[in-house]
């Protein structure tokens, strides 16, 4: 067919006209990709070294310790945060990962569609995207104002508020992956739904389970807005559940917004404690789940 | 026909894997090798997975690989349009001569190459967010060519040597999705033939299509050869008696026999050739 | 009675969500019913006791800035690095760095806010405003102010490199979706890797791209101690920035800043007002964002001949 033989000389020309073009293009691609990666990894790398950098120096004994002396003076140290914010997160934990892993299960062996768990799978991603400072006028209002004062209850129930959605979410998706071979084996022995996902299901999902709740406790840990307005951050050790305490982030606002240098560097002392905190959790955790599991689980 | 094509073809029998001539000046007076495959070794890692295959295709005929799974078929189709080192770890060394050009030298980016060397897969892999005329036309598109008129007609064309234009003419704007396995298929390689290929190399294109699709394209092959040179993977070795005019029997990753189809089917020489055709095992 | 547990569970998520409304609602109520929708068109901050005057909108607009900002930036910079590691680098520097960009994204914001205050708004002050404004002050508006580094210019940068992480993960996540066929019949045609990515994956999953972005943008509006830190903290009709250099404040810093010392309840009331917005904004935005990533996922993998 003749015009086959136009249209090949056609394309032949075009291919070579352009390809010194379109290499051109594609390299330059490549090389805006890797500009990229390298720019995203630039700031990781100067704030790991500048909180390492600073914080290094500002670290004793005391300044794990102690409460913060006369500002400006440069004695004392964050102990006050570092209890308060163990405390803080420690009680949230312990409020939303019940509730969290609970609700995924629900969601997960329980549901039977209609309208009621896609309401509460709906509202649960909208928790999700909640700022965190939204959830601290809701403990101030909630809570603060109902007690009467600051306190650890209203900071722990507003960080629960932004933790549990997120175990919900890792519980109910590391749920869906066991096999269903695994609640079958149950049912055809006659086993209860609850005793089939409390001691079949979710043992084979704890390592997700628990990587999730992790990773949502790191989130709090580093969480400050919402402690603004319901523990207020005093210098003062733990007095009960319902007085005010601090807690690192906290601190470290105050202190980057005082204008001494000592105060400044309390802030990148306490900025490291803060990063060591969440990695001991996380580092923590692997261990514990090599440790455990003898029979590895699903996830 | 066939009787023909095998008196000729005993002229320029193809050397075997024990690979006897090396020679790429070696030009046989009938009929041109459109593609020599010249000592040609693919390996995923450090698995060699073809072992030094020699052959050479004549041009404008259907030449059909065959052998049982994992005989490297489909690798060695991949490796005469470079995609085969494109997987991970894998990679090929060896000489592919496509009209006097090798195509593994180093000085060619196998972009280029891939003008000459189409290719239609097992699955028909229609782009989903293009139109029936767009999925034609991306590839003349993303070579400059900016002539609606050109492009219309090239379309056109493609899809009339596709056996796709009447089923598509008028709604030419629907989403490639909308079609048909079989016609779907059919619109992959009308894509493939709008770049106007010298060789197009199919894997396995009917095996997911039911026997009228199938039927269908093996039809189109007939046509099809008239301009170009079909390489067709099939584990389907009735198809590969239908449709094609040379077989190459793969065991392996060696290339165990490679005649006119007529010969390989009714007249093996190697044991292996026969007990396979015989479904002796596959 | 297990049964009776995890129901209960699951209706503590719809208690909360009825506490969030109830709590906002509750607080804003005053500052509404005494300026009704002016607040949002007004510029003006007044605590004083007497002559109070509260207004949203220079918050409103400091927000949409700095996240504008966040977003010109940050998302083609995702992009890119989702292309980088799903599409270009090899498995074994593609994993070290989707656990690296995961890293990013788990550093607290304060501590981000901490070094940004110290150290990182030199670089932006030297390096890219003084340069800027040498160059364009004289014509262009955007660059009048003087720049010295606390700004919204400032804080829509930092934004950036903190949703990178998380746009360019779910970009990783949806690309992945793209089957490699689609890929293979692009590289068939004579493409380059640039145009397979562009031909054969991004119109895939553009709706996916599109969510991810704008979770991210979700992310930007909401944060708050970041953005206190390194904007400038100005209020009222002064807050109206004028220029990428010009301090500025938004809807979560203004709250984080003067929540503790407002001094009257309308004063408070009208934090939370702002709180209120805040919480509009973002959750529109997340609920567009959540159904298109869904969207695109579950059409290609429950998708036809594919």
């Amino acid at each position: 067919m003749n015009s086959n033989n136009n249209y090949k000389k056609i394309l032949q020309e075009a291919v070579a006209k352009k390809y010194k073009k379109r290499l051109l293009v594609d390299k330059l691609v490549t090389i805006f990709t890797v500009v990229c990666v390298i720019a995203a990894i630039i700031p990781l790398g100067s704030i790991l070294l500048e909180v390492v950098k600073n914080g290094a120096s500002a670290i004793s004994f005391e300044f794990l310790t102690q409460p913060q002396g006369s500002i400006g003076s440069g004695s004392g140290g964050v102990g006050p945060a570092i209890q308060g914010t163990i405390i803080v997160v420690g009680l949230a934990s312990l409020i939303a990962a019940p509730v969290g892993v609970l609700t995924g299960i629900y969601l997960s062996e329980f549901a039977k569609g209609g309208i009621f768990p896609n309401l509460v799978r709906f509202f649960n991603d909208v928790l999700t995207g909640l700022p965190s400072i939204v959830i601290g006028i809701v403990g101030y209002i909630v809570i603060v104002l109902s007690i009467g004062s600051f306190s650890v209850l209203a900071g722990s129930i507003s960080l629960s508020i932004i933790m549990m959605p997120i175990v919900v979410r890792v519980t109910e998706e590391t749920l869906k992956i066991v096999p269903h071979s695994f609640r079958e084996a149950g049912y055809s022995l006659g086993i209860s739904k609850a005793k089939i996902t409390l001691f079949i299901v979710l043992p084979s999902a704890k390592n997700g389970i628990l990587t999730g709740i992790v990773i949502a406790i790191s989130r709090i840990a580093g969480e400050t807005a919402p402690l603004i307005m319901t523990i207020l951050g005093t210098s003062l050790f733990f007095t009960g559940i319902t007085g005010p305490v601090d807690a690192l982030p906290l601190r470290i606002w105050r202190l980057a917004s005082q204008p001494y240098e000592s105060a400044h560097a309390f802030g990148w002392g306490s900025a490291l404690i803060l990063i060591l905190m969440i990695l001991a959790l996380s580092v923590g955790l692997r261990l514990l789940a090599q440790k455990r599991s003898s029979f590895k689980g699903i996830t | 026909m066939a009787i023909e094509e095998f008196l000729a073809s005993k002229e320029e029998r193809v050397v075997e894997s024990t690979g006897k001539h090396q020679d790429e000046n070696v030009v046989e007076s009938t009929g041109k090798h459109k593609v020599s495959i010249e000592n040609v070794n693919g390996w995923y890692g450090k698995k060699r997975a073809l072992k030094d295959i020699n052959l050479k295709v004549k041009e404008k005929t259907v030449t059909a690989f065959i052998g049982p799974s994992g005989c490297g078929k489909t690798t060695l189709l991949r490796c005469l349009n470079r995609m085969h080192e494109m997987t991970p770890g894998a990679h090929a060394d060896g000489r592919v001569i496509v009209d006097g050009a090798d195509i593994y030298d180093k000085s060619i980016d196998p972009v280029i190459i891939r003008r000459r060397i189409g290719m239609v897969f097992q699955k028909p892999n229609p782009f989903p967010t293009m139109s029936i005329f767009e999925n034609v036309s991306a590839g003349l598109r993303l070579n400059g060519i900016s002539n609606k008129t050109i492009i219309r007609e090239i379309v056109e064309e493609s899809l009339k040597n596709a056996a796709l234009w009447d089923e598509v003419k008028n709604e030419l704007e629907q989403p490639g999705m909308s079609l048909s396995g079989g016609q779907q298929q059919r619109l992959c390689i009308a894509r493939a033939l709008a770049m106007q290929p010298e060789v197009l190399l199919m894997d396995e294109p009917t095996s997911s299509l039911d026997p009228i699709g199938s039927s269908k394209i093996e039809e189109l092959l007939r046509s099809l050869k008239d301009n170009v040179t079909i390489i067709i993977v099939t584990h389907n070795m009735q198809q590969a008696a239908r449709v094609s005019d040379f077989t190459a029997f793969m065991y392996l990753g060696d290339l165990i026999e490679y005649g006119s189809t007529n010969q390989i089917f009714m007249n093996p020489e190697k044991e292996l050739t026969e007990r396979y055709i015989s479904g002796k095992f596959g | 009675m297990f049964t009776c547990l995890v129901v209960g569970a699951a209706a503590y998520t719809l208690l909360m969500v009825g506490l969030v409304a109830f709590s906002v609602t509750k607080g804003s109520i005053d500052i509404f019913s005494v300026e009704g929708i002016d607040f949002i068109t007004q510029s003006d901050w007044n605590a004083v006791e007497g002559r109070e005057s509260f207004g949203a909108f220079p918050y409103i607009l400091g927000t949409l800035l700095s996240s504008a900002i966040a977003m010109a930036i940050g998302v083609p910079i995702s992009l890119a690095i989702a292309v980088f590691i799903s599409e270009i680098a090899p498995p074994r520097i593609g994993i070290p760095l989707s656990f690296i960009t995961e890293l990013l994204a788990a550093v607290p914001s304060i501590i981000y806010g901490l070094w940004a205050l110290f150290v990182f708004r030199f670089w932006v002050r030297d390096l890219i405003e003084k340069p800027l404004y040498d160059a364009f002050h004289g014509y262009l508006p955007f660059f009048a102010k003087t720049p010295f580094g606390l700004d919204i210019f400032t804080a829509g940068i930092v934004l950036a490199i903190m949703i990178i992480p998380i746009i360019s993960s779910i970009c990783r996540e949806v690309m992945r979706v793209v089957p490699d066929s689609q890929r293979e019949a692009a590289y068939s045609l004579g493409a380059t890797r640039w145009e397979t990515v562009r031909m054969a994956v991004f119109p895939y999953v553009k709706s996916g791209l599109v969510g991810a972005s704008m979770l991210g943008l979700g992310r930007a509006v909401g944060e708050t101690i970041l953005v206190t830190m390194v904007i400038g903290n100005v209020i009222g009709p002064s807050a109206i920035p004028t220029s990428f250099f010009s301090q500025g404040q938004t809807l979560a810093s203004l709250i984080a800043n003067e929540f503790n010392e407002a001094s009257s309840d309308l004063h408070l009331s009208a934090l939370i007002a702002l709180g209120t917005i805040l919480l509009i904004l973002t959750m529109g935005i997340n609920i567009v964002a959540r159904l298109l990533v869904k969207k695109k996922i579950k059409v290609s993998t429950g998708a036809k001949a594919q």
